[in-house]
């Protein structure tokens, strides 16, 4: 038996198809193997679900390697100027100040380097006021050229999220200030974010020949209270227009957490219930064939029933009264799929095998009936059986995925099916977002081929009754 | 002599039909009296319709001025009793397991009421006018597109199986692999490139917003809409049915009365005809006809990409709501469609088949 074992294997790897595929699936081996090292299971789905482990990163991003293929450079991950941290560039002081009253005068300098070519896609400001009075706060904005844009002017007595892009009224300002240095209004409504980075000459008139200025910008912020012990500080977040190796959602997730965390699911779950399906529809074939009679037809008859039922619809029903979690869900699919047509090929297979003399030999020296099933008669056709196995794995992380697109799936696991419907439904075909939808399902096709094609070989090497032909 | 055996002949078919349509029917039955069980979560939905009534008979009350000024006792006996009544006009009033039951009935008398929340899209709450509205768009792809794969497939794996070895036989045997793909997986990619990026169909939907108003323009929307979905099943399963099929073909090409044929000297046309393509029909008939009527439960997700409106979408629309009626509808219509069907496979096979006509 090893020998043929090893016979079979070395057949194997003469087939390139093999030896692809499983190169393919070693390949997610791998990646499973690596997030799980990285990042465990419940930390990445914490991390995957919150909003705030995401608020530095760009929304929708495309992959950072876009850069060396298109002909204009774009902003790369996000621009952070942080008060509260002293980098280089940043430069804070707080002054108390005594003159008909006290109070705080403080002094925030941030200055930064720009040397993409196109705009950012974002740009927010989070102000941590640590008093009850009011604060009046001013931002001006230094361009690389000297231009000083009046960003912010507000009187603050608490915490402040202030996203600037979209904000109507300080584009209405700068757009009159605009007219007044040119002359001329913009033919179309300039975003804050260009506001900020453009030219400030002809070329911000038109929405195809604005550029973004080079160079070093300035960010002051000035702020005074009448609390003498009042500090404040600013978060500013440029967005950028690429990130990382597979970019970011439109919740500014990193696709690659997901991806990386969707291969050890999309592994296991598949491999665990091709394994768990066949196996049952197996023992159960075999316990038909061998104990025949009453027994024979009562699973004979279970399986009609569950032939008549649409095996979809009511996976979908169950699961969504149940929000189940991905491995219950696991256990019902295994539960749903255990009867149905492949106990019947696997049953006329085992008709044949009962009749062969080494189960008389069995039975005359007293086997167990389980024995007889386990031990003698399941591993006769497990060689022939193995191909389905391999070949029914991307069957079921499609059904997984399925599932997820149907929106069942589990609400928290992070699947490369639950990626793709989200992709689906944030419209990212609409939007031109094609590396949100690419991503998982270049990882669905990859390890489908890649099952497929040992399958077939499989198939091929341990079914040879068409190989001689 | 010959008068007796016919006789036998034709009641041994009467037997062997009796016997098969009783267990079809029986596997119906427990079928759809499951679907009826898990619809309504085992006596779930009955508890969230309960309280829904609670919570509108006392919506209703609060704003009746007469009801305030009663004493509290009172109130409270006029509050029960009309909860009492909507539940008996909803006949919530038995327990869970004697309604599955007149649900049960219900169903197999094709009596299938009325929807909890969906209308059609003529306003009916009828659930025979919701699915024959939504019936038609299934179908119309899905028989397109089963037909389609059911031709492609017996053509190119004859073709195959023809030229064992050939070019053209190692192609089907490379692409198979294609098909580990579903269909709606596809779907995605063919939006991406044919309505995304080049913009030449449509995203989804069955026919362009509004409708033309003439037939024939009508006709044409409806066939530019159906582009997509029937290319993404095409390349989804064509495939491995080819492969199969050329498998099958090869295998029955073995056997000894096709070389006894071939050494006659009969033309291999007529050999491909007679001695291949009859024997290996009948199962290729029985798969047809049971992907067929499989496919009109509509494609869920195949309608879902392409936001196709059929029965599929119904579905997913009646779960999402907890439409139960709906749902046991829906399965009741399928599960007697895929009844039928057997049972007229079986009997045509059991007046074609001369093993179960003498008894083999």
């Amino acid at each position: 038996m090893a020998t043929r074992l090893r016979e079979s294997i070395k057949i194997l790897f003469r087939y390139k198809s093999f030896i692809i595929g499983l190169f393919m699936i070693m390949f997610f081996v791998i990646l499973s193997i690596y997030a799980i090292v990285i990042i465990p299971y419940d930390k990445a789905i914490r991390m995957w679900n919150s909003i705030e482990y995401w608020e530095d990163y760009p929304k929708l991003a495309l992959p950072a390697w876009i850069n060396s293929f298109s002909s204009k450079k774009l902003p790369e991950g996000t621009i952070i100027l942080d008060s509260r941290k002293t980098e280089l560039g940043i430069t804070k002081s707080v002054q108390r100040i005594e003159f008909g009253g006290v109070g705080t005068l403080i002094n925030i300098n941030m200055r930064f380097t720009y040397e993409y070519e196109d705009f950012p896609s974002e740009i927010a400001l989070w102000f941590y006021v640590n008093t009850t009075e009011p604060m009046l706060i001013i931002i001006t904005w230094v361009k690389p050229d000297g231009t000083e844009v009046l960003v912010y002017r507000e009187v603050l007595s608490s915490y402040q999220y202030y996203r600037l892009t979209g904000d109507l009224e300080f584009i209405s300002r700068f757009e009159a200030r605009l007219i007044s240095k040119l002359g001329k209004k913009p033919n179309y409504q300039i975003p804050s974010e260009i506001a900020l980075f453009a030219k400030e000459d002809e070329t911000i008139l038109d929405k195809e020949t604005v550029t973004p200025l080079k160079g070093k910008y300035q960010v002051k912020i000035k702020a005074r209270t009448g609390d003498p012990k009042a500090n404040l500080d600013v978060k500013i977040n440029i967005y950028g227009k690429v990130y990382g190796l597979l970019g970011t959602d439109d919740r500014r997730r990193d696709l690659l957490i997901g991806i990386l965390w969707g291969a050890p699911l999309a592994l296991s779950f598949g491999v665990l219930a091709s394994v768990a399906t066949v196996l049952l529809q197996m023992i159960i074939a075999a316990i038909a064939a061998w104990y025949g009679g009453w027994v024979d037809h009562l699973i004979s008859r279970i399986n009609e029933v569950v032939m008549i039922i649409p095996f979809l619809p009511l996976l979908i029903m169950i699961s969504y009264f149940y929000k189940f979690s991905i491995w219950t869900l696991l256990i019902v699919v295994v539960a749903l799929s255990m009867f149905g047509p492949g106990v019947k090929t696997y049953r006329a297979m085992f008709l044949q095998v009962r009749e062969m003399p080494y189960i008389e030999a069995a039975q005359a020296y007293g086997a167990s009936n389980a024995r007889i099933i386990l031990r003698y008669m399941v591993p006769k056709i497990l060689p022939t059986i193995v191909p389905n196995i391999v070949l029914a794995v991307p069957s079921f992380v499609f059904l997984e995925a399925a599932l997820a697109i149907l929106g069942v799936g589990d609400p928290q696991a992070i699947t490369w099916g639950k990626i793709l419907d989200e992709a689906y439904t944030g419209g990212a075909l609409y939007w031109g977002r094609y590396h949100w939808i690419l991503a998982p399902s270049l990882c669905l096709v990859l390890i489908s081929i890649g099952f497929a094609l040992m399958g077939f070989t499989l198939d091929r090497v341990f079914n040879p009754r068409l190989r001689e032909m | 002599m010959l008068k007796y055996h016919r006789s036998r002949e034709v009641m041994r078919i009467i037997r062997f039909i009796g016997i098969r349509t009783l267990i079809v029917a029986i596997s119906l039955i427990i079928a759809i009296y499951l679907t009826v069980i898990v619809a309504n979560m085992g006596g779930h939905i009955d508890k969230i319709m309960e309280s829904e009534v609670k919570l509108r008979v006392y919506a209703r009350l609060r704003n009746d001025p007469t009801w305030k000024a009663l004493p509290a006792e009172e109130r409270e006996r006029i509050a029960q009793s009309r909860i009492q009544q909507e539940l008996e006009r909803l006949g919530l009033t038995q327990p869970f397991i004697v309604r599955s039951f007149k649900y049960l009935q219900d169903a197999l008398t094709l009596n299938l009421g009325r929807a909890l929340y969906i209308t059609s899209g003529g306003g009916s709450k009828r659930i025979w006018d919701i699915i024959l509205e939504r019936l038609p768009p299934t179908v119309l792809l899905f028989t397109t597109a089963n037909v389609l794969i059911f031709f492609a497939e017996i053509l190119i794996g004859l073709t195959a199986s023809r030229k064992y070895g050939s070019k053209l036989d190692k192609t089907i045997v490379g692409f198979a692999w294609l098909s580990s793909m579903p269909g709606w997986f596809y779907g995605i990619f063919l939006i991406l490139i044919f309505a995304a990026w080049l913009r030449v169909l449509p995203y989804g939907g069955m026919v362009d917003a509004p409708p033309p108003e003439e037939l024939h323009l009508y006709a044409l929307s409806v066939l530019k809409h159906m582009v997509l979905p029937l290319a993404s099943w095409l390349i989804a399963y064509i495939p491995i049915g080819a492969y199969s099929r050329r498998t099958f073909f090869l295998l029955f090409s073995m056997e000894d009365y096709v070389d006894y044929a071939r050494a006659r000297g009969v033309p291999p046309r007529i050999i491909e005809r007679r001695y291949i393509l009859r024997p290996t029909l009948p199962p290729i008939i029985t798969s047809f006809v049971l992907t067929l009527i499989v496919s009109w439960m509509g494609a869920m997700v195949t309608e879902r990409v392409f936001s196709w409106p059929g029965l599929g979408t119904l579905m997913r629309e009646a779960i999402g709501i907890n439409d139960a009626p709906v749902i046991i509808g829906v399965i009741t219509i399928y599960a007697y469609l895929l009844a039928i069907s057997v049972i007229a496979l079986d009997i045509a096979y059991a007046i074609i088949d001369p093993r179960i006509r003498v008894g083999g």
